[in-house]
Formats: C-alpha cells, structure tokens, sequence
C-alpha cells in the first residue's frame, strides 16, 4: 500500500468532476445560512456528521467488500432528494472514469458495467480506494474529508470569502473528520457482519430541500 | 492493480479513437475564446453550414446560466436532443481543461442517444486568452476573438491565439466602427502563429463563414482517413 496514493485520491484536483458541484453550500448562501467563515463552519459540521458519515461508511463498506448493488440501493434509501441522487449518480460516473484512467482494475471494470450511468459516488469512491491499494479508513477519511472540502472551496468562489479563512475552517475541522472516520469504519465492520441495514442513516434535511430547490433554479454557479 | 494490461472495457475513458463496439467515435472540436467573441454564433453557422452533410451535436458549457444552449435551441439550428449544457461550477477553463469529465460524460451520452455522429463542437464558456482545451477531450480547437475586444489581441498572443488549430477573428464588419486595423490584426496573428490558419469571419456579411466550414471539413477528412 502506497500512503501517497491516498493523497492522490483525495486531491481536490482529481478530475472526478467535483469541481462543479458546492455541496449544497450555494443553496444555503442563497437562503443566508451561510454568511461567512463561522457559518461555513457550522454549515460544514453538520454535513459532515450527517451526509459525510453516510458517504464515509458507504465508501468503507465497498473497501470491505461488500456487494455493490446492495450499496448502492443503501445510498438510494438514505438519500430522499431525487435531484441528490441523480448527482451521486452522475458524480460517480465522473469518478469511475478517472478512476479506471487512474488505476485500471477489472473490479472497477466490472462496475462500471454494472452501473452505465454511475453508482452512488461514495461506493465508488470505496472501490477506487480499493484499486489503489487503500484499506477501509482511507476511503472513509477521503469520503469525510470531501463532505467539507466541497462546501468550503465552492464558499470562496460564492462570497469571495477570504481563502485562508475557508481552509482554517477545514483544519478546525480535521479533528472531526477523523472521528467520523473512524465511525464509519465501524460501522462498515457491522455490515459485513449484519448486512447493509446497520449503515448510518443520518439526514439532513435542510441539504436535502435545498438540493430540491437549487436544481430548479434558472441560474446558479454550481450544479449542485 | 494492473497497471499494464489492456482491458475489455465497458466504456471510452477519454481521447480513445474507438468505441466500445469497435466503431469509430466522432471528431471533437473544441470552440473556446473570450466571452461575447461569437463562439456560439460561430457554432450556430457552423450547424447550419454542416447539418445536411454530417450528423452533428453540440455540448454547451454556460458558465451560470443555460443561455448558449437556449439560444441554439431557440435558432433550432439542431434537433433538440443533439444539444447538452454542461454546467461548470464557476470555473469554465476548468471543465475543458483540467477536469473533464462532465464534457466526456456529455459526448458519451450524446453518442450514445442520437449517434452515430460524424462531428461534435464543444463550446467552452466565455474565458480569458488562457482558457485552451484538453487533447483528452477535443481532437482540435478552434479559437475566437473579435475586433472590437481590441485589435493589439493578436499581438498579446496566448495560448488561445497562439496555439488553437484555427483562429477566428469575427465581426469584421464592425472593424471601421470600433476603429480595429484588420491587416494588422493579421500581420500578428502571422507573427504569433506561423503557419497555423486564420480565418476572419463576419457573421452578418458572411465572409469567412465558409472558410471556417471548410476548415471542419478537412479535420474530419483527416479524423475518417
């Protein structure tokens, strides 16, 4: 296993396509939920211990191999916004592209076989860890890391907010990140033992309307 | 991990000349430039010019708004389903150069539910002189700028204006109004460029409009060969 080939992955430069999205963050400017640095803060804790440890442990679960198809239907259940379940979808499809490119493996060949128009995009990321030589916390820290990082980069572009301020968010946040990852990886440990039922099904419903809205809208910045 | 064996893949990953079935995809040419250039004015002459010949599509990146796509719908230059926009988070030199992967996606599915297709034209949303396309993406990319964005554009040259496979000067008929010198603008465009063509186009005389159809022509005589 190569610990630099988790910072490939998690490099916000890797082409996956996330580059587009804002993780709900330009919704909640819009609706004066987030302001600023300490509202971006907020804004991201919540995400990451709800959407970011959904997507943790589903990434971790894929480590551990459980079966891809029962993941995916996991992430459909706990994902009620259509329009956010197309994203995963359309985001996962993004990154199995740059996956396959990045570390070509029949598994992920496989895959994305399976799933033409894209699985939910933390099972794949799970099984992009995987094609790397990367064990179940990486994916889970990864999976974590870009609940928050998404929100905070795409923040900058939306209220010109000071750069430094946005990244002493995510560092203020780290030590977070890592619980939640650690969180996650437990409970993938339980699916592999009780099946899928047991994965973390923590909401947030606001992320949720919010992505119901945004994908109405007639002009915005960010797909999602 | 395989690192070095080939593979029966379910689908393209990007520059691939073939389809999954074997068959060859179609030639991708990238129109990029600074905004209000004309890009999509240009890709609306070019379908106009190309539709009865070839089977096209084209991929739209509108930077906060679907306003390229509507306008070309609204032109009805193409069949609805042979138009996608691709929206690109803020950043449109991003979409088309170091991230490329909703554009791919977009090519993909468009291959896929209208194809086969002869020639795609992907239009980048209005950026700076920077903003060039990935061979990841586009087999080759047509820049456009115009007279009255100023006449020294030529000269400041840029990876758009240096590099791009075709450069497309447009407006020329607005040249005496905003007081553009065009011989200059060609002389520098020689220096900047060498070899490399340039056309300039009017959309409203029509000149140049053919010269750029024809330039399409012989990349995708080249792309079948």
């Amino acid at each position: 296993m190569s610990r630099a080939a988790l910072l490939v992955l998690a490099d916000g430069r890797f082409p996956a396509g996330g580059h587009a999205h804002s993780g709900g963050a330009e919704a909640a400017v819009r609706a004066g939920r987030i302001t600023g640095g300490a509202s971006l803060e907020e804004f991201c804790r919540g995400r990451l211990h709800t959407a970011g440890l959904v997507a943790a442990s589903l990434a971790a679960a894929a480590v551990l191999g459980v079966r891809v198809g029962e993941l995916d239907a996991a992430a459909d259940a706990r994902t009620p916004s259509p329009a956010l379940r197309a994203v995963a979808r359309k985001l996962g499809r993004q990154l199995m592209r740059a996956a396959r490119a990045t570390w070509p493996s029949d598994e992920l060949d496989a895959v994305a076989r399976e799933f033409p128009k894209g699985a939910h995009q933390p099972l794949v990321l799970g099984l992009a860890a995987r094609a790397a030589g990367l064990g179940a916390l990486d994916a889970a820290h990864c999976a974590a890391y870009e609940s928050v990082s998404g929100p905070a980069s795409a923040v900058v572009r939306l209220l010109s907010l000071d750069p430094f301020e946005a990244t002493g968010v995510l560092a203020r946040l780290a030590p977070e990140v890592d619980r939640v990852a650690d969180r996650a990886v437990e409970a993938a440990r339980g699916v592999v033992a009780e099946g899928v039922g047991v994965l973390p099904a923590a909401s947030a419903p606001l992320l949720e309307i919010g992505a119901e809205g945004h994908a109405g809208w007639g002009v915005r910045l960010f797909a999602s | 991990m395989h690192l070095d064996h080939s593979h029966d893949t379910p689908s393209a990953l990007g520059a691939d000349a073939r389809r999954p079935d074997g068959s060859r995809r179609a030639l991708r040419i990238g129109l990029g430039g600074p905004v209000g250039s004309g890009k999509t004015a240009t890709v609306a002459a070019l379908c106009r010019a190309l539709r009865q010949e070839l089977s096209l599509a084209v991929v739209t990146n509108d930077i906060y708004t679907r306003e390229d796509a509507e306008f070309l719908l609204r032109e009805a230059v193409l069949p609805p389903e042979r138009i996608t926009a691709v929206e690109t988070g803020a950043c449109p030199h991003t979409a088309i150069r170091d991230d490329i992967s909703a554009n791919l996606e977009a090519v993909e599915d468009l291959e896929d539910e209208v194809g086969p297709l002869d020639l795609i034209l992907v239009e980048s949303g209005g950026d700076n002189l920077t903003a060039t396309f990935s061979k990841g993406l586009v087999d080759a990319q047509i820049f456009v700028i115009d007279v009255a964005g100023g006449d020294d554009i030529p000269r400041k040259g840029g990876p758009g204006v240096t590099t791009a496979d075709l450069l497309v000067v447009n407006k020329t008929d607005l040249a005496p109004y905003v007081g553009s010198d065009l011989g200059r603008m060609a002389a520098d465009a020689k220096a900047q460029r060498a070899e490399l063509p340039v056309v300039f186009q009017s959309l409203r005389t029509g000149d140049g409009v053919k010269d750029v159809a024809a330039w399409v022509r012989a990349q995708l005589a080249v792309w079948t060969a």
